[in-house]
């Protein structure tokens, strides 16, 4: 279904990515590229373009210039349905749940192509949509599972609390086993205790072949599980490279901190 | 006695119909989040489709087509879904309150249509001598008002059963995820604009088999039968009984329907014919009323939206 990739050729490669509202230039010229098997952190001031950049990447945006290439494919232009379709998924920084349906539920929608989604099966192969469900249920139970989760199955995703909310974006995006995770700020406004369990579920992840692509604010977060690491400022990528070698670097810290003298 | 029964078999049958509307205002509301504000557009494609395909043929009318009671039900359907669909695609990118706008105009220009298009429609005459389903069998209106009654009944059962099981299905949890949070269900590979479009197109057909019930129940329509007062009130039955909820919609459809009725009972007996214009006023402000103290003290409605899980998700 997809072009085959070359050993060389990112998962992602984004190129003279820009997007302007009105007078704005949000994302100004991006280049970047995310490699098959890594963690690529996303860092950079408020006002960056980061949130902006996933937008573009995951379709809720259209670009006003440049292209988006995964797999192999073009990306740039196409409905967020679609690119999700394509393995390429991403979670929100503020948790966008369906509050008044369970977890489970939450889970459950998410499996692609399933024959009860079309109007008709449910009635002329009740069978088939019956297996599926099945199989989707036992799913979602063994994502819930991996993500601490599992108790809360039939619990309305509106009583969540907002560390399990982050975990609940990661878990349904988990139900079809997408090839990049883009996600947005995970650890924002979580208790340390679930950081880590969200930071090694996100290694274990890794350690199975899936590749992320993660805006974080938090430093330790960054430091322990992204390399490299890309840096925006002002719309425009400023650094790309080792996490480390982005704490020593000049212009990153210059677009944190504001000019420092010499 | 005879004609207290005979009145409320007739109110029942009344009930059934619109309640029939409702269900299908719910299926795109409740569940889909979706606000037609065009329901009684629907309703009158239904009804005419069904008027001009099977009354008594008569020379002034290019319809009138005096064709079997179930080719004009299912005609009715058909026409009421493909008006739909169309007027979906059209307008199905638009969000709320701008799908309202959009529905309610396009409901009051097929009312205009209605009323304007005389040798279709009878134009304010309507059109009259719609057969009633059997109707020779039963020798009185009681006999043949029950045994419709009973086929309103079943029809409504059908769709209920019907309903509550889409709903529980994965074609139904994609609506719930789309009302819910349409972004998210974007973002998690649902392509949104599709499922709005079922269930615009499906909600509206239930909307035109109830036209053609109607029309086949009283044996006459006009285009004064779908005013947007109609839409006004299949919204004020849903909100009341409880959106979101099947036995709200139907349980909405009995009070409200009751209280027009009864204080048309009321106004036509108290109010003196000079101040009629008036009186029929009142019924308005009463459903209003209603609908606000509704929303003021219990917004969720009288049963209230109640928590769906798919069949297969329980615990």
């Amino acid at each position: 279904m997809f072009a085959r990739l070359s050993p060389t050729e990112p998962l992602l490669l984004v190129q003279g990515l820009a997007k302007s509202f009105g007078s704005l230039v949000a994302v100004d010229g991006v280049d970047l590229a995310v490699r098959e098997g890594t963690i690529t952190g996303l860092i950079g001031p408020n006002g960056a373009g980061k949130t902006t950049l996933f937008n573009l990447i995951a379709g809720t945006l259209a670009p006003s210039a440049g292209t988006i290439v995964f797999r192999g494919e073009r990306i740039e232009g196409e409905p967020p349905d679609r690119i999700f379709r394509r393995g390429l998924a991403r979670t929100f920084q503020i948790p966008r749940p369906f509050p008044q349906m369970t977890v489970l539920e939450n889970l459950m929608l998410v499996p692609l192509a399933q024959s009860g989604e079309r109007f008709w099966n449910n009635w002329l192969r009740p069978g088939a949509v019956a297996r599926e469900e099945r199989a989707a249920r036992a799913r979602a139970m063994e994502v819930l599972d991996f993500c601490a989760l599992a108790e809360k199955a039939q619990t309305p995703a509106g009583q969540l609390s907002g560390g399990q909310l982050k975990l609940l974006e990661l878990a349904r995006v988990l139900m079809i086993e997408p090839k990049l995770i883009l996600l947005d700020e995970p650890a924002a406004g979580v208790n340390p205790a679930l950081i880590e369990t969200l930071l090694e579920r996100i290694l274990a992840l890794h350690r199975r072949g899936v590749t992320f692509f993660i805006i974080e604010h938090n430093m330790d977060v960054v430091m322990r599980a992204c390399d490299p690491v890309v840096v925006m400022a002002q719309g425009r990528v400023i650094y790309a490279g080792s996490g480390e070698g982005a704490r020593r670097d000049r212009r990153v810290l210059d677009a944190y901190f504001g000019d420092l003298p010499e | 006695m005879t004609g207290v029964v005979s009145y409320l078999v007739f109110f029942a049958c009344v009930v059934l119909i619109l309640g029939i509307v409702t269900l299908g205002l719910n299926l795109q509301w409740g569940f889909t989040g979706l606000f037609n504000a065009g329901v009684a557009g629907f309703y009158a494609i239904g009804a005419f489709t069904h008027a001009i395909l099977t009354a008594a043929p008569q020379p002034q009318y290019l319809g009138n087509f005096g064709l079997p009671w179930i080719v004009g039900v299912v005609a009715a359907m058909a026409a009421t879904a493909a008006a739909a669909w169309l007027v979906g695609v059209l307008t199905i990118r638009l969000r709320g309150d701008y799908l309202a706008i959009a529905s309610f105009g396009i409901a009051v220009s097929i009312q205009l249509v209605t009323l304007n298009w005389e040798a279709l429609t009878g134009g304010s005459q309507g059109i009259t001598r719609i057969p009633k389903p059997l109707a020779g069998v039963f020798d009185t209106p009681l006999a043949f008002n029950l045994w419709y009654l009973a086929l309103l009944a079943a029809i409504v059962g059908a769709l209920y059963v019907a309903l509550e099981r889409i709903v529980r299905s994965p074609w139904g949890r994609v609506l719930r995820a789309i009302r819910e949070d349409e972004a998210a269900a974007i973002a998690l590979g649902k392509s949104a604009r599709r499922y709005r479009l079922e269930a615009f197109v499906l909600g509206s057909t239930m909307m035109g088999l109830a036209g053609a019930l109607y029309a086949s129940f009283i044996g006459f329509v006009s285009a004064f039968d779908f005013l947007p007062i109609v839409t006004f009130q299949v919204w004020a039955m849903l909100i009341v009984g409880g959106s979101g909820n099947n036995r709200g919609a139907l349980l909405g459809t009995f009070v409200v329907w009751g209280i027009w009725t009864a204080s048309g009972a009321l106004v036509t007996k108290l109010v003196p014919p000079t101040y009629a214009a008036q009186g029929a006023a009142v019924q308005v402000i009463l459903i209003g009323l209603l609908l606000v103290l509704t929303l003021l003290f219990r917004p969720q409605g009288l049963i209230g939206e109640e928590a769906v899980v798919s069949r297969h998700a329980k615990d």
